[in-house]
């Protein structure tokens, strides 16, 4: 009865603090998606639309900062996560050089010439590395936690059918699942996009078949413990729908290892992505994007005086993935702590 | 098991049996201008001479008889039969898993158990930072990072791999080291678990309070309680592998399996793809299995019962 008795207090108190944070997320999501998938939506004012989300950024860190206050290592993550999610809101914003002009090749970092400077060097074909190493925040962001999100969605929903109404569907979900995951999880988006043809919803989708599974049986098992509790019990009786009782119940009282899995997932999933832009199959150049300005110096520059151009996207991608891995970390601390 | 793996081969046979992937070997055999140039004649005409106006099943029967002899179709880029192809680059892989395998068990138990002996010790801090760290890593940025240092800037050993005159051991070295970053850590760390649960059983501290050296007690009792479920997770690192190997063997230009699945899938080699794709699904479910019966072998509990 705990649970229920918690949920009621949470939603008596009008907004809680979790769902705040929750929307605010989704509003910077939303502003980054606009920007990315609509380039010229809002004329001269489009490099101007994030700002907002920059306020809900810092807001987002601060209640953040004292939910999890107890654990140092996920204030660690979050300001790592952070700092790229401010980047990325910002970047439009800042006055760098434009990222997809090439001004003078290989120039070493701190060099200048026609009046910029080159904090960190040009590549090879003359563009500025800092700018693009920023910029490639952006993409690596919005599409990491768009597919991310929509492998959330589909492993939940399937997750709790299989776990919550059992029989056909627990068969039915549970073989597809078994099946999706006899593939190596490389093999299976190389697969997909080949087949899919190459295009950032294509990439979604892949990335969508490939984790889902995993968080299907998560979800599944999640829900098998949960469905016998008292709570659920107490809103069958109340004749409540088995949908109400899946998302408005069941769902509040497994977030917590849900959102630890979802942590180390979005970590998954940018690698996956910027490996994938790595190998050139799924987003494509010329944009900047880590995986792609690894690719493009591992094959022409892999000289010591050089190496400028592969040690900072390297160190980008490193950076935001621990941050969402020690986040992780942080959160599994502080529940065994509970 | 065996059912699961018919439907994952007859998902693969429906999958590359599409319009889509068949024009694209009509193109490559017929020898055009790509597929948008393939005039529906033809590609009728290929059809029918390929046989593959057959019904589905008779044909998807057909095909697992060819597989079951070995016969994988023919690779068009390297104008060789896949199966020999695949062999080729299979043992390739096969030797930079053997030495993976030969370094990543013993160095990831080790941490694990060391870690595990006393949870919230200083060993165990800095054995499980480090491995949230090593395992934050991705494998590209690793590899990257690895070349730089290793062979940019000591010139300690080669940036490639690509073995241009004959086998090499020190252009193994880059891609193994380059895998072990990030799995050592994921081992050590799952091993690390298993030894805290069970430092924490009821049989440990019956050892102790017995009166055994605490050497003993962790060599004779913990120790091999808590490697059973560390050992079939090696097992399931072989999917892992199959997975991670193609960015390491494209990023250090190792011939081996995951640079043939990557170059069948740029450049169209559709029966390549078909078979890598089958022989990697397969392996992964066969490691599964042999996790399973190592997990039965050594669990004496489960080894009473039977």
């Amino acid at each position: 009865m705990s649970h229920s008795i918690s949920l009621q207090k949470t939603r008596g108190a009008g907004l809680s603090r979790l769902q705040l944070v929750l929307g605010l997320m989704g509003f910077i999501w939303l502003s980054l998606c606009v920007y990315v998938i609509f380039p010229d939506a809002f004329g001269a004012y489009q490099s101007y639309i994030t700002l907002p989300a920059a306020a809900a950024v810092v807001a987002v860190y601060v209640l953040m900062f004292q939910m999890w206050r107890g654990s140092r290592i996920a204030i660690v993550g979050l300001s790592l996560v952070s700092f790229w999610i401010m980047v990325s809101v910002l970047v439009p914003a800042l006055p760098l050089i434009d990222p997809n002009k090439p001004i003078a090749p290989f120039l070493s970092p701190g060099s200048s010439k026609d009046g910029l400077t080159f904090w960190l060097g040009t590549d090879m074909r003359g563009r500025d590395i800092l700018s693009r190493a920023l910029w490639g925040s952006q993409r690596i962001l919005v599409w990491g936690i768009t597919s991310t999100a929509s492998a959330y969605f589909v492993g939940i929903s399937l997750g709790l059918m299989a776990g919550y109404l059992r029989g056909w569907w627990d068969e039915v979900f549970s073989y597809l699942t078994n099946v999706l995951l006899s593939f190596p999880v490389m093999v299976l988006l190389i697969l997909m996009l080949n087949y899919l043809g190459q295009s950032p919803f294509n990439v979604i989708l892949a990335i969508t078949c490939s984790s889902a599974p995993s968080i299907m049986r998560i979800v599944r098992g999640l829900a098998l413990q949960e469905r016998s509790r008292d709570y659920v019990h107490a809103a069958q009786v109340r004749g409540e729908s088995a949908l109400w009782i899946m998302v408005m119940e069941i769902v509040p009282n497994i977030r917590g290892p849900l959102i630890v899995d979802a942590c180390l997932r979005l970590g998954y999933t940018t690698v996956a992505i910027t490996t994938l832009t790595f190998l050139g199959l799924g987003l494509q150049p010329p944009d900047p994007d880590w995986g792609l300005m690894i690719r493009e110096a591992t094959s022409s520059a892999m000289v010591w005086k050089f190496a400028y151009m592969l040690i900072i996207p390297s160190l980008s991608i490193t950076t935001l993935i621990l941050g969402f891995n020690l986040i992780a970390d942080g959160l599994r601390e502080l529940s065994l702590r509970d | 098991m065996a059912l699961l793996m018919a439907t994952v081969s007859l998902l693969l046979f429906a999958i590359f049996d599409s319009d889509q992937f068949r024009k694209q070997i009509a193109v490559a055999e017929l020898g055009g201008f790509g597929v948008a140039a393939l005039s529906e004649a033809d590609y009728t005409d290929w059809i029918a001479k390929r046989g593959l106006d057959a019904p589905f099943l008779e044909r998807y029967v057909s095909w697992v008889g060819q597989v079951f002899q070995g016969n994988l179709g023919h690779s068009l880029e390297y104008n060789m039969p896949v199966s020999s192809l695949l062999a080729d680059r299979l043992t390739s892989t096969g030797i930079l898993a053997f030495f993976f395998f030969l370094a990543m068990v013993p160095i990831a138990f080790t941490l694990g158990i060391v870690a595990g002996i006393k949870e919230g010790g200083l060993l165990d801090r800095i054995i499980s930072i480090g491995s949230v760290v090593s395992t934050s890593i991705p494998q590209i940025a690793t590899a990257v990072l690895l070349t730089v240092f290793l062979s940019l800037g000591l010139g300690w050993l080669p940036s490639k791999s690509a073995m241009v005159a004959g086998f090499s051991m020190k252009e193994l070295v880059l891609p193994i080291l380059t895998l072990l970053i990030y799995d050592v850590g994921y081992v050590a760390r799952m091993t690390r678990a298993s030894m805290i649960e069970v430092m924490s059983s009821n049989y440990i501290r019956t050892a102790t309070l017995k009166g055994l050296s605490s050497a003993k007690v962790i060599l004779r009792h913990a120790v091999r309680n808590a490697l059973i479920v560390p050992v079939t997770l090696v097992f399931l690192q072989l999917n892992w592998l199959l997975s991670h190997i193609v960015v390491v063997e494209v990023f250090f230009q190792y011939n081996g399996f995951g640079q043939m699945l990557y170059n069948a899938a740029m450049y169209g080699d559709i029966e390549v793809l078909q078979a890598a794709a089958l022989t990697a699904s397969m392996v992964a479910v066969v490691s599964q299995l042999l996790s399973d019966i190592a997990y039965a072998l050594l669990n004496p509990r489960l080894r009473e019962v039977k």
